[in-house]
């Protein structure tokens, strides 16, 4: 590994900038008189929110950048105080929190209130509670925009027709009615073939990992590559830029030859490719990043940074079809996939990027994510004859964080894979010396 | 003599286990890890050395020599204590004429006096009778004798129990936490005076004392391996370990488990012993050994009496939490519910390894041989426990359980030394 001191790449200095201006932005929307948004990462709508005008706010981005900043466990005791139970959505909490302290986001500027609520579900119930405990706190309106589930694997066209029809009846009117604009669909187009411009980048940059070394991570650093997309900069010239950017770097480290940029340098020699499923701890981020990189171990995909979109399979916003294409994309997040769909989905992480394991990270708070992840576990294992480990943290609560516990288990399932492959490398060895005989 | 080494710094306990050049144990060591992972690793490493020169001695001494060994061990380890008895009385002393008040401090000199002479009267006394088993560290021996004594000798001239045991708590860490001369040759000598050197011994000795037993590898293991003071190429970890230890006591062992102080490993190996799946439990220690611990201490027992106390029970009292946290309050609950001790402790003990079983369960069940592993597997109840619930969910499986089982981590660690030395 190279060098100590931090490495930043260009992408990320310009992401910031990009989150900043967004953050001073939305503390003078009030007296910009520029609407506020308020949705969720799955599911978000963000070119027809932009193409109203408004500006969106998403309260999981919040509460995840709180927990970098290590202000989400001040911020969810706030919320215990409040009377919210310790096995409530770390998210959730942490949210709540914030606005019961004051309402300053993790950039350090106000937050302006919403004008409307759009809860868009897709798969995760606990979104439905804090858009009904934010309403409650704000006494703004709110629409709710369902998604159907994906329990049989795939969606009929009625289903999609009905999402249609919700857009159409009960959220452009909510939308018209906040803003005081009128739906405007060019408008819209214009955003979704900006949106489909970065998708294009980010695949290409989710690929790369297929490589030797791989020049991203797929997860620690894919986090970071994911959050325009996944936030209110989809649909954005700002966002289109930051794609061609993120993608002409990771083209130039691919070239290179060289990893991607880690804690503690670039990880160029990279001893284990990785799969992840689950949501990292927020908290704990960067202790939890270099239990990977000590061991030289890469992520090469991993399913949390594809819960606001599965682009990677295919997806792309159609301005050809501008309100279908919000259905299709909402329907396709992965948090409204079901248990077989996502065994499928990190089984083929496995055989396309060719890992040689996987990790699934439990999250404490989220029973939404976390139900049925030992079966998914057993069953990759089947599948690929691949085997996975199994850690239990949380999003944003740092209580639920065991560095000890994690760090044993993980270097355990380190050494295991290494004695797995010595093992095999032996019994080849054996095998050939018994042809040879 | 070529030997490796394999320490497993446990929460609870220390353990290492020494190997001959061939892979076969030389000795065992075992000491409490009493907060200070450096100085365990000391003392069980220099205990595995001792055993393994005793085993030295036991090869070479013939006839009536030979059959004197177990009691020049015995010697030996009243040696130690006697030791360690005279460190503990000094800074007990020094301590009392510190934070005594002057009026009282001649009275309370007496008295720790008395009790120390007391506590060797009843040691010399002990090495004189058959063996009687007890637990193998300092502490444990020193403080039941110190606690019972002072009751006794409270009450008079204005010396409190409670002044005695604070002086006693205080010192017993300190004695603890000094490297103190303990090894062979400290004490060789004087074990084999006080046994009359025999005949035919002193040669033995002698030869065990020179015995070159330089490790050519060592690896650790455990809870505490982060602060072995070894290379990162010469730590294992548990899981490893008991993988590789368990395989080597019963080769067909497929599925492992280990309940340690606290983590309870589940762990599934292939016919060569590697691993190929584990399950841990969470950061939360409950159902571990630990949890044993708590409950041994709120029903003022030692924790090797739980399990026979157990085994007495004639209805399980049916168990949902093993908190460790609620462990004292779950108990007076269910005591004043009018429960009978046993019963609950029968209750505890399935609860714990229910929580096992779960475990076992996710890292891919129990497939024959089935090796139990760990601190508990001494423990009568929980063995009982899992013999009855591995049938119940599997059916019929060859269950091992050797009686040095809490040396399974050390010695897959000392296996992997011995890979290492290769």
């Amino acid at each position: 590994m190279a060098a100590k001191e931090v490495q930043k790449d260009r992408s990320m200095v310009l992401q910031k900038e990009m989150i900043a201006n967004h953050f001073a932005r939305l503390e003078r929307a009030p007296e910009n008189h520029e609407p506020v948004v308020y949705t969720f990462v799955p599911g978000n709508l963000t070119e027809l929110i932009r193409s109203f005008g408004a500006l969106p706010v998403l309260p999981e981005i919040n509460a995840l950048q709180s927990g970098m900043r290590k202000l989400s466990g001040d911020y969810i005791a706030e919320a215990e105080r409040a009377g919210h139970s310790e096995d409530v959505c770390a998210y959730v909490k942490c949210d709540i929190g914030m606005m019961k302290s004051g309402n300053v986001s993790p950039a350090g500027t106000r937050l302006p209130k919403p004008d409307l609520l759009l809860l868009s579900y897709t798969g995760c119930y606990t979104f439905m509670k804090w858009f009904e405990l934010l309403r409650e706190e704000y006494e703004c309106p709110t629409v709710f925009f369902h998604v159907p589930y994906q329990g049989d694997g795939k969606l009929e066209p009625k289903h999609r027709e009905y999402m249609i029809r919700q857009l159409r009846e009960q959220v452009i009117p909510a939308l018209e009615k906040a803003t005081g604009r009128q739906y405007d669909e060019e408008r819209l187009r214009h955003h979704l073939a900006l949106s489909a411009r970065a998708e294009d980048d980010l695949v290409k940059v989710l690929h790369s990992a297929k490589r030797r070394p791989s020049p991203i991570d797929g997860y620690f650093g894919t986090v970071y590559y994911v959050g325009p997309v996944f936030s209110a900069f989809r649909g954005t010239e700002e966002g289109a830029e930051y794609y061609r950017a993120l993608r002409e770097e990771v083209d130039a480290r691919a070239a290179a030859g060289l990893g991607p940029i880690v804690p503690d340098g670039s990880l160029d020699d990279q001893r284990f490719r990785l799969v992840v499923e689950g949501p990292p701890s927020w908290t704990h981020f960067r202790d939890f990043w270099k239990m990977f990189t000590d061991e030289k171990a890469v992520v090469v995909a991993s399913t949390y940074t594809k819960v606001g979109g599965t682009y990677d399979f295919g997806f792309r916003h159609d301005p050809g079809d501008p309100l279908g294409t919000l259905a299709d994309y909402c329907s396709g997040c992965y948090t409204n996939l079901n248990l077989p769909a996502r065994v499928e989905m990190i089984s083929r992480y496995i055989r396309e990027y060719d890992a040689d394991g996987f990790v699934i990270n439990s999250i404490k708070s989220c029973n939404s994510f976390s139900a049925g992840q030992l079966m998914i576990l057993r069953e990759v294992e089947k599948r690929t004859g691949v085997p996975g480990a199994f850690i239990e943290s949380d999003l944003v609560d740092p209580r639920y964080f065991s560095q000890a516990n994690i760090k044993n288990r993980l270097e355990s399932y380190f050494q295991m894979l290494e004695s797995r492959r010595q093992g095999q490398a032996a019994g080849a060895a054996h095998e050939a010396a018994a042809v040879a005989v | 003599m070529s030997c490796v080494i394999g320490i497993d710094l446990g929460s609870t306990t220390t353990k290492a286990v020494v190997l001959d050049e061939q892979g076969a144990i030389l000795g065992r060591g075992i000491t409490n890890s009493r907060s200070n992972y450096d100085l365990a690793a000391a003392v069980a490493r220099t205990e595995a050395f001792i055993n393994a020169r005793f085993g030295l001695i036991q090869q070479r001494a013939g006839g009536e020599a030979a059959n004197a060994v177990p009691r020049l061990r015995r010697a030996f380890v009243l040696e130690q204590f006697l030791h360690q008895l005279r460190r503990l009385q000094q800074l007990v002393l020094e301590e009392a004429d510190q934070t005594i008040p002057a009026a009282l401090r001649p009275a309370f000199a007496r008295a720790v006096d008395r009790i120390f002479a007391a506590i060797v009267g009843e040691e010399e006394a002990r090495f004189k009778q058959p063996p009687v088993a007890r637990s193998d560290f300092f502490r444990d021996a020193a403080g039941s004798a110190f606690m019972r004594l002072s009751e006794n000798g409270a009450g008079v001239e204005g010396v409190t129990f409670d002044r005695l045991v604070g002086l006693y708590d205080k010192c017993i860490i300190r004695v603890e936490n000094e490297p103190l001369e303990l090894d062979f040759r400290d004490h060789i000598g004087t074990a084999l005076r006080r046994i009359g050197s025999p005949a035919g011994l002193a040669d033995a000795v002698e030869y065990a004392a020179t015995a070159d037993l330089t490790p050519a590898a060592t690896v650790g293991t455990g809870y505490g391996r982060a602060r072995l003071p070894f290379p990162k190429e010469q730590i294992r970890s548990e899981i490893l370990c008991h993988g590789l230890g368990a395989h080597a006591l019963f080769p067909s062992t497929r599925t492992v488990l280990d309940i340690g102080g606290q983590d309870t490993k589940a762990i599934q190996v292939d016919p060569e012993g590697i691993v190929t799946s584990f399950q841990m439990n969470d950061r939360c220690a409950a159902g571990c050994g630990r949890y044993l611990g708590y409950i041994a201490d709120e029903m003022n027992l030692g924790l090797h009496e739980l399990g026979p106390l157990a085994e007495q029970s004639k209805r399980t009292v049916k168990i949902n939490s093993t908190c460790t946290v609620f462990a004292g309050a779950e108990l007076r609950e269910l005591l004043s519910l009018g429960q009978k001790r046993e019963d609950i402790l029968a209750g505890l003990h399935r609860a714990i390894v229910l929580r096992a079983m779960s475990l076992l369960a996710r890292s891919g069940g129990v497939s024959d041989e089935f090796t139990f592993t760990g601190g508990v597997a001494k423990n009568p109840a929980a063995v009982r426990a899992i013999r009855e619930l591995v049938d119940e969910n599997y059916g019929s499986r060859t269950i091992n359980i050797s009686p040095d089982s809490i040396y399974t981590g050390a010695l897959g660690a000392s296996l992997f030394a011995k890979r290492m030395a290769a």
